[in-house]
């Protein structure tokens, strides 16, 4: 009986479940030590609460935004999009949450570095934010580039001010979110030497910047994928993706080889 | 520590022991299930099928959810005969349950090749998945006709001397026949069966909601169709019939075994709860024992069916 999980099913207890914006919701809730031990990057498997008229089959996966191992806790912020989203909305506190997780594979921060860019957009932002703690916690400084259709909408960009990052707001509606701007700030944080690597997610566009950026500075980049899933274990192979592995086109299950892929790796 | 029960769970499914009569149905079990269970536990272990030539799988989206169920068309994607030998089967040996290997071929000798290839030290059994196209019968699956059937099960039994399990098809008009061709060819178990080919659109796009059109219907959804096809299959044969069609819970599994099945396998119900088959085992226990069975194997074929006299049975309306 030394049987030795690293993924657990619970029924983690609602603490709050909150809009944060016209959009977004932020859920909090308590759960075992293994699950609030989630490294950034990492993922969970929720099953949705079935609204009326929505009864989702399968689990939703849904990426980290914080993880409090001294309090147990996970947190998750999501937008409302669909049958599982709907579930999740109608959750109060006391309500229990039947989640798996940790699982796949998170960011990895080298200590050697001395600052790190984070590029995000949509709900690429709540899938960054556990990254601002951790970079603090290694002594290394964070840009955030955050990206939303309008300022109302970002998201994230207080909880990487409050762990001391440098946040610039870039919108649609102010013109700014374009990859040729996106572009012209990295490229002036590259100059300042602010960049030793890129953190990506939720904006093809923005990949495609950073993959050429990396190219021509040689720096270290990760992206985390977002992909249709069933089971979360690689067990199903529905959730592949095409990777450029060494000139070589391969599909990689984004559940288990990822969510978090090398940056030159990725087909945006 | 839970009461397991005092009802002996072990059953002998063609020529292999099993600790208890649940495991995985192929395709929705690898080692990532470790992380969350202990395989141990399980009866049996059921690689991922593979084939000889190198496959990818089909295109996205690959899986679609209805109601009560799942659709997939994955495509089987596989890495061949050496990486399995030198990769998977090394990992699976940490492990204490049999081996059984999902094998699946384009032609009869095709098949036969592979089951030679795969029977290696470390494989109990083979696991013939003939509801894959047949490219001699213009992609029909072996296993939708009795002749193809017996024919790619003989070309089996000759090729390799371990214990053969066929997994039939439920895409069947005659699924007792399929199954006695399997029997006489010489196979060890049936498994009955697999996914039911379906399909669904998407009523935003016209889209069809899987990128190979169509695929197979798993899930509670089927349920009740292969419950039934178990227990015609397990009256037309003497071999055991392992019953795999939407089993969630240990009642569905005790539903299947009383229709017939000696063991069962659980698949799409583990994608939405890791710790399924785990639940289906110790459900089964505390079942047979509330029953107060000395054995699993007392429920196998155990449904009772009312043989009143015509006489006895009155066919008036109720009194309102």
């Amino acid at each position: 009986m030394n049987f030795c999980p690293s993924v657990v099913r619970e029924r983690a207890e609602v603490l709050s479940n909150t809009l944060v914006n016209s959009e977004y919701r932020h859920l909090v809730a308590a759960c075992g030590p293994l699950a609030a031990s989630a490294a950034p990057g990492q993922f969970f498997q929720l099953l949705c609460p079935a609204s009326p008229g929505n009864a989702p089959f399968f689990r939703r996966p849904m990426s980290l935004y914080g993880a409090d191992p001294a309090k147990r806790q996970v947190e998750f912020l999501y937008k409302v999009t669909g049958a599982g989203t709907r579930g999740l909305a109608d959750l109060h506190p006391g309500d229990r949450l039947d989640m798996m997780g940790p699982l796949g594979r998170g960011f990895v921060l080298d200590p050697a570095w001395k600052s790190i860019v984070a590029v995000g957009r949509g709900a690429g932002l709540a899938t960054l934010a556990p990254l601002a703690q951790a970079a603090q916690a290694l002594g290394i400084a964070v840009t955030a580039i955050l990206s939303a259709r309008r300022p109302d909408l970002v998201v994230s960009d207080a909880l990487f001010r409050s762990r001391g990052a440098t946040v610039l707001t870039v919108t649609d509606t102010e013109g700014t979110s374009g990859p040729a701007h996106v572009e012209g700030l990295l490229r002036g944080l590259i100059g300042q030497g602010s960049c030793d690597a890129f953190f990506t997610c939720g904006s093809s566009r923005l990949l495609r910047v950073q993959q050429r950026l990396a190219r021509e500075f040689n720096l270290p980049g990760s992206v985390a994928m977002e992909q249709q899933m069933a089971c979360g274990l690689g067990m199903c192979f529905c959730c592949v993706r095409d990777f450029n592995v060494g000139g070589e086109i391969v599909h990689k299950r984004v559940c288990w080889d990822g969510p978090v892929f090398d940056v030159l790796e990725a087909l945006p | 520590m839970m009461d397991r029960g005092t009802t002996d769970m072990a059953v002998t499914i063609g020529g292999v022991r099993l600790a208890n009569p649940v495991m995985p149905a192929s395709g929705t079990f690898a080692e990532g299930l470790s992380s969350v269970v202990d395989l141990n536990r399980l009866g049996a272990l059921v690689t991922k099928t593979i084939t000889r030539e190198l496959r990818t799988g089909n295109p996205l989206p690959r899986v679609a959810e209805v109601d009560s169920g799942m659709l997939n068309a994955i495509g089987i994607p596989s890495k061949g005969v050496p990486y399995f030998l030198e990769h998977t089967l090394p990992l699976y040996r940490q492990w204490v349950p049999p081996l059984v290997v999902s094998i699946s071929a384009p032609s009869a000798e095709h098949f036969a090749h592979l089951a030679a290839e795969v029977s290696v030290p470390g494989v109990t059994a083979i696991e013939a998945n003939i509801s894959c196209p047949n490219i001699e019968e213009d992609g029909k699956a072996f296993a939708m006709r009795a002749t193809s059937t017996e024919t790619v099960v003989r070309h089996l039994r000759a090729a390799t001397s371990l214990p053969l399990w066929v997994k039939l098809t439920p895409n069947t008009g005659d699924m007792a026949e399929v199954a006695k061709a399997a029997e006489a060819a010489g196979a060890d178990a049936l498994v009955v069966a697999n996914t039911i080919l379906a399909m669904a659109i998407d009523l935003q796009t016209f889209k069809p909601r899987l990128g190979n059109v169509m695929g197979g219907l798993s899930g509670p959804a089927i349920k009740p169709i292969v419950l039934r096809q178990v227990y015609q299959c397990a009256r037309a044969v003497r071999l055991p019939v392992i019953g795999c069609g939407g089993i969630s819970t240990a009642a569905d599994a005790a539903e299947y075994m009383l229709a017939g099945a000696s063991a069962v396998q659980v698949g799409t119900a583990t994608f939405l709860h890791p710790g399924a088959m785990i639940d289906v085992i110790d459900g089964l226990a505390r079942f047979c024992a509330l029953h107060g069975m000395a054995s699993v194997t007392e429920l196998v074929g155990a449904m009772k069916r009312e043989e009143a006299d015509e006489d006895d049975v009155t066919w008036a309306e109720p009194v309102a």
